[in-house]
């Protein structure tokens, strides 16, 4: 394929190249399709029979030869970048919440706060099911400020975060079910426990360096899946644990039917959808305890030298900074909530297996930081809505669902390589807190 | 010349490189080098480019463990007594009345945290990220430390931490007064230009506080206006703050204008330890320095002192 | 995977009914080790160049591999290759199913490069990695789409082999079986032809040069660009040779393979030191030994947990891995 970038001034010589550059790329999708689109394998007695599409595999080609010209004739060959369409059709999340200062996030937190309510009244039929939806997201927008303390803002690039999720899970569904305890006791104690385990996990491997961290943090993620799925005693191995308790509300009342539910206790007609709307309300305060937390220690000396330690850690060293203990303290505080939205993710559910704790989970979550915007906790929630409330909402694709999923984060990344909102807010101020621009911030090991 | 020796004989160190060796596979980057650096003095380093000057640097501040040899540095000066008592320890230090520390033995944060030794970098190494006063902030990490209880009071808005935290500010609003960005106070660090990032990362490294400064060539690329009040600013700090500067430079008006003394290394060894002008004039120095063209030799020996603000106390051991 | 955990779990447990530490079985452990080593070796290349080259690990090499094992199962199936053939045909037929594949193979590996990797050269370095991933979901989606979730399986193309070693007590043999020989005469021959093409040729000399300073050699006229499309197409073949090979040895293929693979030849070239060619070949051998050695006296279930242990321990040591060039940390 060509350049590029060649600005072309006539048309005609721009129609040429364009045509030019539509059949390569139409013969290399064809080359590319050939047997994956042009032949299907489907399983048939005695080995496997082939079925050929060949009107699939021309339409692949020339569906791309046609991508390529509109591309190369409109958008590349007149020095216009396709980001920019998008950019002002879109008119810019990261332009508006960085205009509107704060109004955006109040804003969310209204919406986020009266949505059940608003569901119940406009959709009340379908409430349960986009409240589900919400709740979901909620889940991922707290496992995304999670990792965004250890990737954004500490810089350490941890591929297998889904680990202490599965610990938070596991140590809740097994402190309940064995011992009994109940889920206000176990909510810290598994976030303990998950950052206990961050500790375990983080001290030998946090002097290694970028990518080699990331190698580590993945065999972790998936040492711990390996375990569960096979240590059968304990953790009920493929099969997982079930009859996981309900959260009850703060102990005063259940969701049940009968004398000892909510609606008896405040006298109101029983609903399943009260512990529906609990369970979404209780995943908001999490979510927002996460976000409050990050806050503040971004303000506080240790967020501070997180985020020193993303932009220099030979400097760090220099200014008298304990950057094993300060990585340890990012990874700790990191594990601790994901293992707090791990055992919110037991309770809601009822049952857990290794299969909700894949490497596919940890991709999405880093995918939710880096889309996100490093370091930006708004970002997060953009992008948590963007990717898992809009699979969701394609859900009827079905199949194909995954597949957008995966474009989407490819279209994303190329649209806006910095996330959706790349500004740094600082974390003290002289006279006047600027945004810093998001291409002067480091992204952390590995340079 | 007398009166110079003989007050070097009254005085000890603060810090005292003995024996220093540092080899890097087969390469002899430091071969057996011993300096001092006095309580107050501003003492140079210098040498041709690959003397190993940066690497002294890096044995003293942590980041490389030199292969032989013992950086002893006293927060006052009687404590060099107990040097050989706590090398023949296991211990990096003795903080019990004056205290002593054994570099070699420190981790490099350490050094920068309890020895008091602060450093700047060779290509400056600043959090381009954050602001101009966050860079500051990060400096006066122990001390926040402390004051935040550990992070835990800090949380919770502690008056303990409040205080911290404006004492801090205002330590960082001295040295944002003293290097001249005050205005630039809420802008990223990357966005300043090169003078100023240099005087920025000298500001960093005074506010934690140190007893020592070692700063690795402050004037590269600066041009004659900036490199002037460099050379003030580093008075500032040498004579009127009381820290102690040790200073790697090529420019020879920094290094002459305000080193009370200076070493000279040339592949890894010590040719020369004395008064500015004593190195002028030191043919060893001249020739390590030039290389042997007569002709530069000659200009250099003729090019006269701009600035001569100490009073040589220059001292050959 | 599934054929993985499926297969190694067979053939151990069929070791293991045999119940004695013999020395036929350590030699046999040792000939299963280093068959799947070869698998390994070949994808963990891909790896270390494209890591060498531009500094990113490419998370959808795994699936390239797998893309590469789908297009060779298709072409013998559709080729009507069977047991049954002759020697002669069966070899011609496969070497012809292994340049076809190779071909169509790099056009994915080239196609990847250029959509989600090219757009973002310069670029933050998180950047990459993520459309990397996103191309892993998409390359696993779209062939489980266009071919089904389900197993596809053939029957054995090259069967046959020899005994290396009988114990006479137990009549345990080691038996040394040709795909086994196949498989890793081909690995050998590819590894030296590919030292030539890296050390000899002008192409190999522009990947040196790009690997030490892009930009550098950019101004000396060498094309990055095309360079690292090469790496790429490279990259590509040799991932779908070890598809081939995967294929003919364990006879099944599904869309999630590549998966499983890719994190273990990865982690291969990690352990090897990344950047480095031999350094791959030797981390594949390590991790394909590690695996059947602990499956044949452990456990099956943990192979994947020893594997990674050892790698987390041995980065541990030398943070560079076995062959990297150890990195001095510049202040």
């Amino acid at each position: 394929m060509g350049s590029v970038t060649d600005v072309n001034q006539y048309d005609d010589s721009l129609l040429i190249k364009s045509l030019k550059e539509a059949v390569i790329a139409g013969f290399i999708t064809f080359l590319m399709a050939a047997i994956l689109i042009g032949v299907k394998s489907e399983i048939a007695i005695g080995g496997i029979e082939l079925k050929y599409r060949w009107g699939a595999l021309f339409a692949a080609a020339g569906i791309a030869a046609a991508g390529r010209f509109v591309l190369s004739y409109l958008f590349w060959g007149r020095d216009t970048k396709v980001g920019d369409y998008l950019d002002k059709g879109l008119n810019g999340l990261s332009g508006a919440t960085s205009g509107m200062g704060k109004i955006i996030p109040i804003a969310l937190l209204a919406l986020a706060i009266l949505l059940p309510f608003l569901l119940m009244q406009a959709v009340p039929a379908q409430a349960r099911y986009y409240l589900d939806i919400a709740t979901v997201v909620l889940i991922y927008v707290m496992l995304g400020w999670g990792l965004n303390i250890v990737v954004g803002l500490a810089g350490l690039l941890d591929l297998g975060y889904v680990a202490f999720y599965a610990v938070g899970a596991y140590s809740y569904a097994l402190l309940a079910t064995t011992f009994g305890l109940s889920f206000w006791i176990c909510l810290p104690l598994a976030g303990i426990l998950a950052g206990f385990w961050g500790v375990i996990l983080g001290f030998p491997v946090l002097r290694l360096r970028g990518d080699y961290l990331a190698i580590v943090t993945l065999a972790f993620g998936e040492i711990i899946r390996v375990v569960l799925l096979n240590w059968y005693e304990v953790t009920g191995g493929p099969d997982g644990i079930s009859r996981i308790p309900r959260p009850s509300f703060f102990g005063l009342a259940d969701f049940k039917r009968g004398d000892s539910g909510f609606a008896a206790l405040f006298d109101i007609p029983y609903s399943p959808m009260h512990r529906i709307i609990f369970l979404y309300f209780l995943i908001l305060a999490l979510a927002l305890l996460t976000n409050w937390i990050t806050n503040r220690l971004r303000r506080l000396p240790l967020g501070r030298a997180w985020e020193a330690l993303r932009e220099d850690e030979i400097a760090c060293r220099s200014l008298g900074i304990n950057t094993t203990n300060t990585k340890l303290s990012a990874f700790a505080i990191g594990a601790m909530f994901g293992g707090i939205a791990g055992s919110f993710f037991a309770t809601r559910q009822g049952f857990i297996s290794p299969e909700s704790f894949t490497f596919i989970e940890s991709a999405i979550i880093l995918a939710i930081v880096v889309l996100g915007g490093l370091g930006s906790q708004i970002g997060v929630v953009v992008a948590a809505i963007v990717l898992i409330g809009g699979t969701e909402i394609f859900r009827n694709l079905e199949e194909y669902r995954m597949l957008v999923f995966g474009l989407g984060m490819v279209l994303v990344m190329i649209w806006k390589p910095r996330g959706l909102v790349s500004t740094r807010i600082p974390s003290v101020f002289l006279k006047e807190r600027k945004a810093v621009s998001a291409d002067l911030v480091a992204q952390g090991e590995g340079h | 010349m007398a009166t110079t020796r003989k007050t070097t004989m009254t005085r000890t160190p603060l810090l005292s490189v003995q024996h220093l060796t540092m080899r890097f596979g087969g390469l002899l980057a430091i071969d057996n080098l011993s300096f001092d650096a006095y309580k107050g003095d501003i003492t140079a380093l210098i040498g041709p480019n690959g003397a190993g000057k940066t690497t002294v640097f890096n044995c003293i501040t942590g980041f490389y463990k030199p292969t032989e040899g013992r950086i002893g540095f006293a927060h006052e000066t009687d404590a060099y007594d107990k040097i050989d008592a706590l090398t023949a320890s296991a211990n990096r230090s003795d903080i019990h009345g004056s205290a002593l520390y054994l570099l070699e033995r420190m981790p490099d944060f350490e050094i920068s945290r309890d020895a008091k030794v602060a450093r700047t970098f060779q290509n400056i190494r600043l959090f381009g990220g954050m602001t101009v006063l966050e860079n500051l902030m990060v400096a006066q990490h122990a001390p926040l430390m402390t004051a935040s209880s550990f992070t835990f009071g800090g949380l919770f808005g502690l008056k303990k931490y409040q205080d911290g935290h404006s004492h801090a500010m205002e330590l960082a609003k001295f040295w944002l007064n003293k290097v001249g960005l005050t205005e630039r106070a809420d802008d990223p660090a990357a966005d300043l230009p090169y003078g100023d990032q240099r005087r920025l990362e000298i500001a960093r490294a005074m506010c934690t506080e140190p007893k020592l400064l070692c700063l690795d060539e402050p004037a590269a690329g600066l041009n004659g206006k900036e490199s002037a009040e460099l050379n003030e600013l580093l008075l500032f700090i040498g004579k009127e703050h009381g820290t102690s500067v040790l200073l790697i430079e090529h420019d020879m008006n920094v290094v002459m204008g305000i080193s009370d003394h200076i070493a000279v290394l040339d592949y890894g060894k010590k040719i020369a330890d004395a008064s500015p002008e004593e190195i002028r004039n030191d043919p060893k120095v001249i020739a390590a320095y030039l290389g042997v063209d007569e002709d530069e030799v000659e200009e250099a020996v003729k090019t006269p002192v701009k600035k001569k603000a100490a009073k040589s106390k220059g001292a050959k051991k | 995977m599934g054929a993985f955990i499926c297969l190694t779990a067979i053939s151990a447990n069929y070791l293991l009914s045999f119940g004695e530490r013999i020395l036929e079985y350590f030699v046999q452990q040792l000939i299963n080790g280093l068959t799947l080593g070869s698998i390994y070796g070949l994808i963990a290349i891909g790896y270390t160049m494209v890591y060498g080259i531009i500094g990113m690990i490419n998370f959808a090499h795994g699936d390239i591999f797998m893309v590469g094992s789908f297009i060779s199962l298709i072409l013998i199936v559709a080729l009507g290759l069977t047991a049954a053939a002759g020697m002669w045909t069966i070899i011609f037929v496969l070497l012809f199913v292994l340049v076809v594949s190779m071909v169509l193979t790099a056009t994915w590996g080239w196609a990847v490069e250029r959509i989600a990797y090219r757009p973002l050269r310069g670029s933050f370095r998180l950047a990459p990695l993520i459309t990397a991933i996103g191309m892993s979901i998409v390359l696993q989606n779209f062939v489980q789409i266009s071919q089904g979730a389900r197993n596809k399986s053939i029957q054995p193309l090259v069967t046959g082999g020899h005994d290396v070693m009988v114990n006479a007590e137990t009549g345990f043999s080691a038996y040394l079986s040709n795909i086994q020989i196949l498989i890793m005469t081909v690995t050998v021959v590819l590894m030296f032809g590919f030292t030539f093409l890296i050390n000899k040729t002008s192409l190999g000399r522009s990947q040196r040069a790009c690997e030490q300073d892009t930009k550098m050699a950019s101004l000396l006229g060498v094309n990055v660009d095309r360079t690292i499309s090469l790496t790429f197409i490279m990259g590509a073949a040799l991932a779908s040779v070890a598809g081939v090979m995967f294929l003919l040895y364990y006879g099944v293929v599904d869309f999630y393979i590549g998966f499983l693979a890719g994190v273990k030849a990865f982690t291969a070239a990690v352990l090897g030191g990344i950047g480095s060619l031999p350094g791959a070949m030797l981390g594949g051998l390590l991790i394909g030994l590690i695996e059947t050695f602990w499956s044949g006296y452990f456990s099956v279930e943990y192979k994947d947990v020893a594997a990674f242990s050892i790698l987390a321990i041995v980065l541990i040591f030398m943070p560079s891995g076995l062959l990297g060039k150890p990195e001095v940390e510049k202040v």
